[in-house]
């Protein structure tokens, strides 16, 4: 493209007496030069917003509470050694690898019954069950908190009706737990399902036809055949997503604040509650830093499958 | 191996498209049949009712002397390759062909020596560790075939194996069926709109139009007596000319056919009890391009010189076509290269009446 005009452009300047514009034409005609300056606002904008305040979070996490001295890995080995921490970190991998699971099967599922509803009704379906999704976080959860309330919510309010006690829902460890996960399943599973009802769409009819002459029933079928298929697609959704759950805030945050007895912590709302909400900066920078290894491990490996099989698979 | 019946079957698609509507049809025991019709005939949807892919509205198929209505396609028993093979692309070739035998539970051995022998008749061995991608359009093709032998079925159903191929590669495939069928005689139903391919590979041939048989037969019968305008314009290449015309009464005391007032053409004697009864309607002629030939002064009964005025003239080599225009419509001879043919002038042909067919204007039926 640039090289088309490069020619009558330059030959244009060159008649001009600034001989300096010249050389900077033909610098920005380059094709790679061009390339560069495209990106240029997206790198500044990944270089403030990103590569900027991990560099700074990093920096951060090595000085002491008052930010006056240089601690070194101080912080890090402070928080490995506290009772609290040591919960957190179970609690994030509890909440994240529940959370995903339990979104992946119930996409699964429900992009396969999606998948058989015939026509226009799949379209109805479809928007209904994208809404979790698109209402933002903090409202919806803030209505998952009236509905969890002990004495005047929905949930207890039905459990009376049937005769059972009341619950303390976000009042007990493990129940508050489970609470912090299905809210999370709830708002995002039609992720998942919409992934996946675009991934059973694009496998081959005649895949089925084929196994099912070869002599596989519905369970080979989806082993054998939709399964594998999807298998990236299915990589990508579980680590985006893991990645999205591993740094959960808002429901967390909405749902318990991290109680009972911190008992509902994951890196973010307890990277809030000590750094912000404490005063202890560096502390909490160190402990939003642990999410990162985590995370790049699992990037790693998902991501390499996947390359591995996309060369493979697409014909 | 088996016989498959096809008993007044319908099928009628969601929206009352009747794509399919009562065939019947009787295949014998190591057959080779070869459904052929012009696009959206019911080809791949009667294929596909036998295979059990698609329900039959009404009617009945028997596969090995049982009615398989109600039997889902993995117990039928049958192998099918389909148009883009459909090979499963995460598994490598070996599984591919091994799939149906080991959901069948056979032992690991017998899938070996099974999937060996296949790839040894296909030709395929050393791709057996390669995944689809890494195929050509030829081995994919082979695979798919490879995937059929290795289950030794009943019946083996083809959906246009060869359309994705080029030209050549189809010709060599074709010949490649044609000696697994010799190796390995499975019944067999072959569906194309290639009437080359039908007429190279079938023992029957089936030609289907608008969801019904228009005519099953051997090719040869298929050439020669034709059933129908439509078998008669649809196997031969290139088709038969049909010419409007009107059977009259001709020289000593014969019938002739008069197409236009300078070219009447008397009715070879053996024919005459056939056509009597048509004598004054107006009828259709057919004759194939290569019953229309070059003028010899030596002829043979029931050959006719006509002179028809020159259009175009193809010249493929071994033979040359010539195209011309007879009130209105097209007609087409093949002759001998050496003969002198120029557009605008009048060529001397020869019509070999023995080999003309006469047929029903409104029905096409041939007489
Ligand atoms: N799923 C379907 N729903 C409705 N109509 C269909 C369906 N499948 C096929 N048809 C119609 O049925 C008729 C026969 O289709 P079929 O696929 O059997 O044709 P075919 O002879 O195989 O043609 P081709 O040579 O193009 O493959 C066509 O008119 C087609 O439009
Ligand atoms: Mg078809």
């Amino acid at each position: 493209m640039a090289d088309g005009t490069n020619v009558p452009v330059g030959g244009l300047a060159a008649a001009s007496p600034k001989g300096r514009k010249t050389a900077m034409q033909k610098f920005a005609q380059r094709r790679s030069t061009t390339g560069f300056l495209l990106c240029l606002p997206l790198i500044l904008l990944v270089a403030c917003f990103v590569v900027y305040p991990a560099f700074y979070a990093i920096y951060l996490s090595m000085l002491n509470k008052k930010m006056t001295a240089f601690v070194g890995l101080g912080n890090f080995q402070f928080l490995l050694k506290r009772h609290t921490f040591q919960l957190v970190i179970f609690q994030s991998c509890l909440f994240a690898i529940t959370a995903v699971v339990l979104k992946a099967l119930l996409g699964f599922t429900l992009a396969h019954l999606m998948h058989n509803i015939p026509g226009k009704n799949q379209k109805i379906w479809r928007g209904l069950l994208l809404v979790p999704w698109v209402i933002p976080l903090a409202l919806s959860t803030l209505t998952w908190w009236w509905m969890f309330d002990p004495s005047y919510s929905a949930f207890n309010w039905v459990l009376n009706q049937f005769g059972f006690a009341n619950v303390p829902w976000l009042g007990v460890g493990w129940i508050a737990r489970f609470c912090t996960i299905a809210v999370n399943v709830w708002y995002g599973t039609p992720f998942f399902m919409i992934m996946y009802l675009a991934a059973l769409k694009s496998v081959p009819e005649q895949l089925y036809e084929a196994s099912a002459i070869d002599g596989a029933n519905a369970v080979q079928k989806l082993f054998f055949v939709t399964l594998p298929m999807m298998r990236n697609i299915i990589s990508i959704t579980v680590l985006f997503s893991l990645i999205t759950t591993f740094a959960d805030f808002d429901i967390v945050r909405i749902l318990t604040a991290g109680g009972p007895q911190d008992m509902t912590h994951v890196f973010a709302t307890y990277a809030f509650q000590v750094g912000i909400q404490s005063g202890d900066i560096p502390l909490g920078a160190a402990d939003s830093l642990f999410m990162f290894p985590i995370l790049a491990f699992a990037a790693f490996f998902v991501l390499r499958g996947v390359t591995k099989r996309t060369k493979e698979i697409a014909a | 191996m088996a016989e498959v019946s096809v008993r007044k079957v319908v099928k009628e698609y969601e929206g009352g498209v009747q794509a399919v509507k009562g065939i019947d049809l009787d295949i014998a025991d190591h057959e080779f049949v070869v459904l052929v019709g012009p696009s959206g005939c019911g080809k791949s949807t009667t294929l596909r009712m036998i295979a059990g892919l698609e329900e039959i509205t009404s009617g009945e198929i028997w596969i090995g002397g049982d009615v398989v209505n109600d039997v889902p396609p993995r117990d039928r028993d049958i192998a099918m390759v389909f148009q883009n093979y459909a090979l499963y692309p995460h598994m490598s070739v070996f599984d591919n062909m091994a799939f149906g035998l080991k959901l069948r539970k056979f032992p690991k051995d017998e899938i070996k020596r099974r999937v060996d022998d296949a790839a040894r008749i296909l030709d395929i061995v050393p791709l057996l560790d390669r995944k689809p991608r890494a195929l050509s359009g030829g081995q994919r093709q082979r695979v798919a075939m490879g995937r059929a032998i290795v289950r030794n079925p009943k019946v083996f159903l083809f959906d246009e194996p060869l359309s994705n191929l080029d030209a050549k590669l189809r010709v060599q495939m074709r010949t490649e069926i044609k000696k697994v069928h010799q190796a390995i005689p499975t019944t067999t139903v072959y569906v194309t709109h290639d009437q080359i391919e039908a007429m190279t590979l079938a023992d029957r041939v089936v030609v289907m139009n608008g969801g019904v048989i228009e005519q099953v037969g051997t090719p040869q019968q298929l050439y020669h007596n034709p059933a129908t305008r439509f078998v008669a314009g649809f196997i031969g290449s290139p088709a038969m000319n049909f010419l409007p015309c009107r059977v009259q009464d001709g020289a000593n005391g014969g019938l002739a056919v008069r197409i236009t007032d300078s070219i009447i053409v008397p009715i070879p004697p053996a024919r005459a009890d056939r056509y009597g009864a048509y004598k004054g309607k107006e009828m259709v002629l057919g004759i194939r391009p290569e019953h229309l030939f070059e003028h010899h002064d030596q002829g043979k009964p029931g050959w006719t010189r006509v002179d028809l005025p020159v259009d175009v003239v193809e010249p493929m080599g071994m033979e040359t076509m010539v195209h011309f225009f007879v009130d209105g419509s097209p007609v087409c001879a093949r002759i001998d290269p050496a003969t002198h043919a120029a557009p605008g002038e009048m060529l001397p042909l020869t019509a070999d009446l023995n080999q003309m067919h006469l047929m029903l204007p409104d029905t096409g039926r041939v007489v």
